[in-house]
């Protein structure tokens, strides 16, 4: 579990990079809820934390990538592996990222992302079905 | 429609191949490829694959999973020689014809060559194929490389050599490298890379030969000393590959000449990619090769041209480090206005560069900016398609 930064350093509609290795992007979405990914696209080495965050969907800055938050995967070409997702947790106004160790599982298909202001759950049923180009 | 076939087994004839299977073309697919490696990924090559951070796995455009599904007939190593006159029979170099109802031209482009003979040594950087071979060479110890001509593929080039520890020399016939694309302002602030990264740039000079007989020891400019090299890497631009389609009725002018939907003259063959002329222009960008074939194929199934390409143009390049991104169209005469950071010190933290000509943005040019590039990327997406709405 490593710690990111205070909660209300990380805006709605912002991300940070955390410089673990590989490093993980941390997204707060407009909708309040808290995700975090490999940071590094699948596609080519660009970091997904300065990408173009909509929805729950982050679109890579260089190719255009997008991929879902909730699932890591691609939602359109040109990446066509997803990414590894991990948890997120708040603790004490403080952002926390639990590293998914397994690579290439299911594992991180499973990990549920918390939402920590507003409190909307999304059904990790619903919508989950991912749109491939 | 019974049997497309794509010409070209390149990015854009990729995209070809899965558009046509995704607009619901379900009968015979078959794409030629002159190389023999499936479809790859170009730009890497000058960069993560030339430093051997990419392999050639990373090269891949597509899966075997994805592959199974196109479920295409590949004839790799194979080069196209012809189309004839109605454009329904692709005739191959091995004397075979295949008859076919619709043709997608993706041949793409070929790396110009210095003119005479080269000696070994002499390198172009176009394909798998070249990278290999250079990267090759370029393991065998410290080296002196000279790269001539200052564009994209020889900056990145340059920059892959100097990261690899060897020393290198870039010419370039133009008083700046860069200059069409960015302008004179920003083209000197990404000149100001090579110098920082300590690689020599020679501006204003053209290249009036080689030295050496088997193997290259020097390049003679046309004015200045005589520039010693083990390793001459030429990056002097590209020539679209039309010349198989030298007895077809197409119009061939720098290119496949296509209306603005990708169509030639005859609505069952459409061109895509570094090849294509569309409507006037011709794009040697991994993202024009990656849009075009959409409209061109959802032209060809309908018969007649019912879409458009609309797109800004995009094009990145990393170099020394730095990541660069262009979006837009800029003319010269357009202002240039520094947003973001500090475009004296280009490495330093980066910048962002607006175009901007009676009020209005016309490109973006960014350094180590890619949020605040896409955000404007972005905005001259909408501002065109206002713009388009508008006319229609």
């Amino acid at each position: 579990m490593i710690p990111v930064c205070r909660l209300e350093d990380l805006p709605e509609g912002e991300s940070v990079r955390v410089e673990t290795t590989p490093p993980v992007a941390v997204f707060h979405t407009e909708e309040g809820e808290l995700y975090a990914v490999d940071d590094t696209c699948t596609h080519q080495d660009a970091s997904l934390s300065q990408g173009w965050l909509e929805g729950r969907q982050v679109e890579c800055p260089l190719h255009a990538a997008s991929f879902d938050l909730r699932t890591g995967q691609p939602t359109c070409l040109p990446a066509r592996r997803p990414v590894r997702t991990h948890r997120v947790t708040v603790e004490d106004g403080v952002v926390h990222v639990h590293l998914t160790v397994a690579e290439g599982t299911a594992a991180w298909a499973r990990s549920t992302p918390v939402v920590p202001s507003a409190p909307q759950a999304h059904s990790p049923s619903a919508a989950e079905g991912t749109r491939t180009a | 429609m019974r049997t497309v076939t794509v010409v070209g087994a390149s990015l854009s004839g990729l995209y070809a191949a899965r558009e046509l299977r995704s607009q619901g073309f379900d009968g015979r697919l078959v794409v030629i490829g002159d190389e023999l490696h499936r479809p790859y990924d170009r730009p890497p090559l000058s960069k993560g694959f030339l430093t051997g951070r990419t392999d050639e796995a990373g090269l891949e455009l597509a899966d075997p999973e994805e592959t199974a599904e196109l479920d295409a007939e590949w004839l790799l190593g194979t080069r196209a020689r012809g189309l004839d006159p109605r454009g329904r029979t692709v005739v191959l170099d091995d004397g075979r014809t295949l008859s076919t109802d619709a043709v997608v031209i993706a041949t793409g482009a070929s790396a110009r060559r210095l003119p005479g003979r080269h000696p070994a040594g002499v390198h172009t950087l176009r394909t798998l194929d070249d990278a290999l071979a250079l990267r090759h060479e370029l393991t065998r110890g410290p080296r002196r490389v000279v790269v001539i001509g200052a564009g994209f593929i020889g900056a990145e080039t340059a920059s892959s050599c100097a990261a690899l520890g060897h020393e290198v020399t870039v010419v370039e016939a133009a008083p700046l490298p860069l200059v069409p694309q960015l302008g004179p302002d920003m083209a000197a602030v990404c000149a100001r890379l090579h110098q920082r990264a300590g690689v020599r740039l020679i501006t204003g000079t053209g290249v009036a030969g080689l030295r050496g007989t088997d193997t290259v020891s020097g390049v003679v400019p046309a004015h200045g000393a005589l520039l010693p090299a083990d390793i001459v890497v030429a990056g002097v631009g590209v020539t679209p590959n039309t010349d198989w389609l030298a007895g077809s009725t197409l119009a061939l002018n720098d290119g496949v000449l296509c209306d603005d939907g990708c169509t030639t003259s005859l609505p069952h063959v459409v061109a895509v990619g570094d090849v294509a002329r569309i409507g006037g222009l011709r794009a040697e960008h991994w993202t024009a090769a990656t849009e075009q074939p959409r409209v061109a194929v959802a032209n060809l199934l309908a018969g007649r041209t019912v879409e458009t390409v609309r797109s800004v143009p995009y094009f990145w390049s990393d170099q020394y480090g730095a990541r660069i991104q262009f979006a837009g169209r800029r003319e010269d005469g357009d202002t240039v206005r520094i947003t973001e950071g500090d475009a004296v010190d280009p490495a330093g933290g980066g910048f962002l560069a607006l175009y901007e000509r009676a009020g209005r943005t016309t490109a973006v040019l960014a350094v180590d900016r890619p949020r605040s590039f896409m955000r404007v990327r972005r905005e001259l997406v909408r501002a065109k398609e206002r713009v388009e709405s508008a006319t229609r």
